[in-house]
C-alpha cells in the first residue's frame, strides 16, 4: 500500500498537496489537466524531488528519505528510458547490477525477460536500431527485471500509435499481475484510464485527490475534470 | 540545499579548491611581494600600452584580411575546400616556436623575401621588432578569424539569397542587405577573442620582439625576472598583468564571442558567385591567404626533414620531457575538467573554478609560484613540475568549454534515468559518463596535450642546466644561429604535436559509442 502522507511538494512557486493511499495490487490513473502536477508527483514518488513535508510510506514503512534508487520502485519516463550507447542485454543488466555483473541466474533471467517481452534475437543491437514499441519493451522488460513492487509509468507510450499503445498497456497489466505489482499511470486519454485503471486519481488546483473508482468517476467527473475532459 | 550538495561527489570540490589555491594563492604571492607600481620603470609603462597597441592591430588586421578570405570559401566549391578548413583549424595547436621558425626562414634576414628583393635591388626588411610580432599574430589568428567570419557567411540563410535574387539584388545590394549586417554582427567578437589572444602573447614577444619598443608585459615579467632578477618589479608586472586580463574579460562578459569550431562548415551552396572579376578577387584571396599560411611550414619542414637523423642525444631527451610533460599536464587537465564540468551542471561555483585560470597568465602564476617555492627549494629543481601544473591550468578554462556544454546534455537527458537505477560511482563513470563524453574528452585532451607539447612560456622562467623541453631547446638553438638543427627540431616538434592532438581526438572519437 502507497501512502501520502500530508505531502506537501514545492517546485517554484507551485504547490502540490497529496493525503491519501493507493492499495496493495491496484492499477490507477494519474488524470488531470496539464500542467496539473501529475508528472511532479511521480517525481516526487519516485525520489526525484524532496518534499517539503509530509511523508511518503510503502507498506507503512517511511521512503522519504531513500535515494531514488533504493526505492521500491521502478519508473519509466516519458523518454530516455533506455542508454542509446548501451546493448539492450546491458540495458537490462544495469536494471540487476550497475557494475553489470551477472552471474548465470542472473543472466537466464534476462533471457527469460527477452523472451517474455518479444525481443528475442535483439539482444544485442542497440535502442537506436529498434522501433519505438521495441523500445518500450526493454523499458518494461527493465521493469519486469527489477520486480519492484511499484511501477511509476509517466506516459512512456504516449509517442506510440494507438494499437501499439493498447499492446503496451496489456503487458504491463500481465507483467504487474505476475508480480503482484501496484501501477500508477499517468495518462491523457479517458479510455486508457477506462481500460487499464480499476481506480483513478485526479491531480487538479494544487491537489491530489484519494483515487477513485474510475468509471464512476469519469462518468460523473467534479468540475475540474470535466472541464478537462471537455463537454 | 543539503540535498543538492550531497549529490556533487568529492573530486569536484577538490578540483576547484586545488584550482584556486594555484591561481589564487600565486596572485596573493605576486601581490605581496610586489613592491608597489613606484618600482615600474617607464619602460615597464611602455610595455602596457604596446601590449594592448599591438593586440588592437593583430585583431584588427587579422580581420580584415580574413574578410575576402572568407568570403571566398564561402561562395566558392572547389577540390581541397574541405581540407584547407580544416587546415584553418592548425595554427591553434601549431607551437609557437615552430610558426616564428617558419616565419623567419620566408621573411627573415636570410629569408625569401629578402633574397628576392635583394635581387631585384631593392632595400630588405627585417621581421625583428613590433611588425615582426603583428606579423607572427596575424598568422596565428587569420586562420581563426577567417573560420568565425566564414560560420558567419553560412549561418545566412539560404532563403534569405534565394529572396535576394528574386528581387533582383545585384552584388552590391546583396553587400549592404545580407552580407554587412552579418559581418556587423560577427566582427567585434572576433576582434575581441584574438585580441584577448594577443594580450598574452610572450613567445612571440620574446623570439620577433624585444627592445625598448616592442616588448609585452609578459615579456617584461620575463626580463625584470631572468636579467635583472628584480622579483619586486617582476611582481608588480605580473599585477599589471593581470588587470590587463580581468578588464578584457569584463568585456568579453558583454559579447557572445563566435565559435571558429564546430561542424556545419559544408553546406550546399548557399549564394550564387558574382560575375569574373569576383572570381579573380577570390582566387587572389584563397592563393594568397593558403600561400602565407602554408609557405612558412613547408619551408621549415623542407630545411628540417633531412637533418632528424643528426640530432644531438640532448635534443631527443628534451623531446621525450616534453612528450612526457604532455602526456601528465594532459592527466591533469582531464582530471580537473571532468569533475568541474559534471558539477557546472549543477552549481556556478564549479564553472568560476575551471575559469580562474583566465585571469592570470602563465608568466603571472609561474612568478608566484617562484616566490612562493623559493623560501623552501631551490625553484630550477622543480621547473619540470612547475610547467606541468601551469600548462594544465592554463587549458582548464578550454578543456570545460568543450566538456560542458555536452555534461549539460547528459545531464539532462540521462541524470533521472541513471538515478532511478542506482547508477552511481564508479559504475556510472564507467558505463555511462565516459562513453557518452569520450568525444569532447578526446578533443581537449588532444588541445592540451598539443598546448602542453608546444609551450614555451613558464619553463623559461624556471630552466637551468639540463631541464629543457624541445620548444626551450628550439629557442636556444635558434638565439645560437643554428638554423639547420633548430628546423630539424621544429620539425620534430610539429610532428609530435599534431600526433599527439590526432591521437587523442581519434581516441575519443573511436571510444564515443555511437
Amino acid at each position: 500500500m502507497l501512502t501520502l502522507d500530508k505531502l506537501h511538494i514545492c517546485q517554484g512557486d507551485f504547490h502540490l498537496r497529496a493525503d491519501l493511499t493507493v492499495p496493495r495490487g491496484a492499477r490507477c490513473a494519474i488524470m488531470g489537466p496539464s500542467g496539473g502536477g501529475k508528472s511532479t508527483l511521480l517525481a516526487a514518488i519516485a525520489g526525484f524531488l524532496p518534499p517539503v513535508s509530509g511523508r511518503i510510506l510503502w507498506d507503512g514503512q517511511d521512503i522519504t528519505a531513500q535515494p531514488p534508487g533504493e526505492r521500491p520502485l521502478s519508473i519509466l519516463f516519458q523518454d530516455q528510458n533506455l542508454f542509446p550507447h548501451l546493448s539492450v542485454a546491458q540495458n537490462l543488466a544495469i536494471g540487476l547490477s550497475p557494475q553489470l555483473r551477472l552471474n548465470a541466474d542472473q543472466q537466464a533471467r534476462i533471457d527469460q525477460a527477452l523472451d517474455r517481452t518479444g525481443l528475442q534475437g535483439l539482444a544485442r543491437r542497440k535502442p537506436g536500431a529498434l522501433s519505438g514499441g521495441q523500445q518500450s519493451r526493454v523499458a518494461l522488460a527493465r521493469a519486469l527485471l527489477r520486480a519492484r513492487p511499484l511501477l511509476l509509468l509517466d506516459e512512456p507510450f504516449a509517442a506510440l500509435g494507438p494499437a501499439l499503445k493498447r499492446d503496451m498497456l496489456d503487458l504491463v497489466d500481465a507483467i504487474a499481475s505476475e508480480q503482484g505489482a501496484t501501477v500508477l499511470m499517468v495518462t491523457h486519454d479517458p479510455e486508457d484510464a477506462r481500460a487499464f485503471a480499476d481506480l483513478t486519481l485526479l491531480v487538479a488546483e494544487g491537489r491530489a485527490h484519494p483515487p477513485q473508482p474510475t468509471g464512476p468517476l469519469l462518468d460523473n467527473p467534479p468540475p475540474a475534470l470535466r472541464v478537462y475532459l471537455g463537454g | 540545499m543539503a540535498r543538492r550538495l550531497r549529490e556533487i561527489s568529492w573530486p569536484a570540490p577538490l578540483a576547484a579548491l586545488l584550482v584556486a589555491a594555484l591561481v589564487l594563492g600565486t596572485l596573493g604571492a605576486v601581490a605581496i611581494r610586489a613592491g608597489g607600481f613606484g618600482v615600474l620603470r617607464p619602460t615597464d609603462l611602455s610595455a602596457l600600452w604596446f601590449t594592448i597597441w599591438q593586440a588592437a592591430v593583430s585583431a584588427a588586421v587579422s580581420c580584415l584580411l580574413a574578410v575576402p578570405v572568407a568570403r571566398a570559401l564561402a561562395r566558392r566549391r572547389f577540390r581541397g575546400r574541405g581540407l584547407l578548413i580544416s587546415l584553418l583549424g592548425a595554427p591553434f595547436i601549431l607551437p609557437t616556436i615552430v610558426a616564428v621558425m617558419g616565419l623567419l626562414t620566408v621573411f627573415g634576414r636570410r629569408g625569401m623575401v629578402n633574397a628576392g628583393l635583394e635581387g631585384m635591388g631593392l632595400p630588405g626588411l627585417t621581421i625583428y621588432g613590433a611588425h615582426g610580432v603583428i606579423l607572427a599574430h596575424v598568422f596565428f589568428n587569420l586562420p581563426l578569424a577567417t573560420r568565425m567570419i566564414l560560420h558567419g557567411w553560412q549561418g545566412i540563410p539560404a532563403e534569405r539569397f534565394r529572396l535576394a535574387a528574386a528581387l533582383g539584388f545585384g552584388p552590391g545590394d546583396i553587400r549592404r542587405h545580407l552580407e554587412i549586417p552579418m559581418l556587423r554582427a560577427i566582427l567585434p567578437g572576433a576582434f575581441l577573442a584574438i585580441f584577448l589572444v594577443c594580450l598574452t602573447s610572450f613567445a612571440v614577444a620574446l623570439t620577433l620582439g624585444g627592445g625598448p619598443r616592442a616588448t609585452t608585459v609578459e615579456l617584461a615579467i620575463y626580463q625584470a625576472f631572468r636579467f635583472d632578477f628584480d622579483l619586486a618589479r617582476a611582481a608588480s608586472l605580473g599585477l599589471v598583468q593581470v588587470a590587463l586580463c580581468l578588464g578584457a574579460l569584463a568585456i568579453t562578459a558583454r559579447v557572445t564571442l563566435p565559435s571558429s569550431f564546430g561542424a556545419g562548415l559544408d553546406r550546399p551552396l548557399p549564394m550564387q558567385a558574382p560575375g569574373r572579376a569576383a572570381v579573380v578577387h577570390d582566387i587572389i584571396a584563397i592563393t594568397t591567404a593558403t600561400a602565407f599560411l602554408l609557405v612558412p611550414i613547408g619551408t621549415v619542414l623542407a630545411r628540417g626533414l633531412p637533418g632528424i637523423g643528426a640530432l644531438p642525444p640532448s635534443l631527443w631527451a628534451a623531446t621525450g620531457t616534453s612528450v612526457a610533460l604532455a602526456l601528465g599536464s594532459t592527466a591533469l587537465t582531464l582530471a580537473l575538467a571532468l569533475p568541474l564540468a559534471l558539477a557546472a551542471t549543477r552549481a556556478t561555483w564549479a564553472e568560476a573554478a575551471g575559469m580562474l585560470p583566465l585571469t592570470a597568465s602563465s608568466l603571472v602564476i609561474g612568478t608566484g609560484l617562484f616566490v612562493i617555492l623559493r623560501p623552501v627549494v631551490n625553484p630550477t629543481a622543480l621547473a619540470l613540475p612547475v610547467t606541468l601544473v601551469v600548462n594544465a591550468a592554463m587549458s582548464l578554462p578550454f578543456a570545460l568549454r568543450m566538456i560542458l556544454p555536452e555534461a549539460r546534455v547528459l545531464a539532462a537527458d540521462y541524470d533521472r534515468l541513471a538515478t532511478s537505477l542506482g547508477l552511481a560511482g564508479l559504475a556510472r563513470l564507467r558505463y555511462l559518463t565516459l562513453p557518452r563524453l569520450a568525444r569532447p574528452l578526446g578533443f581537449s585532451a588532444g588541445l592540451s596535450a598539443a598546448f602542453s607539447m608546444g609551450d614555451l612560456g613558464v619553463i623559461t622562467l624556471f630552466a637551468g642546466g639540463d631541464q629543457k623541453t624541445l620548444p626551450l631547446a628550439l629557442f636556444q638553438l635558434m638565439g645560437a644561429y643554428r638554423m639547420d638543427q633548430a628546423a630539424a627540431a621544429a620539425a620534430v616538434l610539429m610532428a609530435l604535436t599534431f600526433a599527439l592532438f590526432w591521437a587523442f581526438d581519434r581516441i575519443g572519437q573511436h571510444a564515443d559509442p555511437r
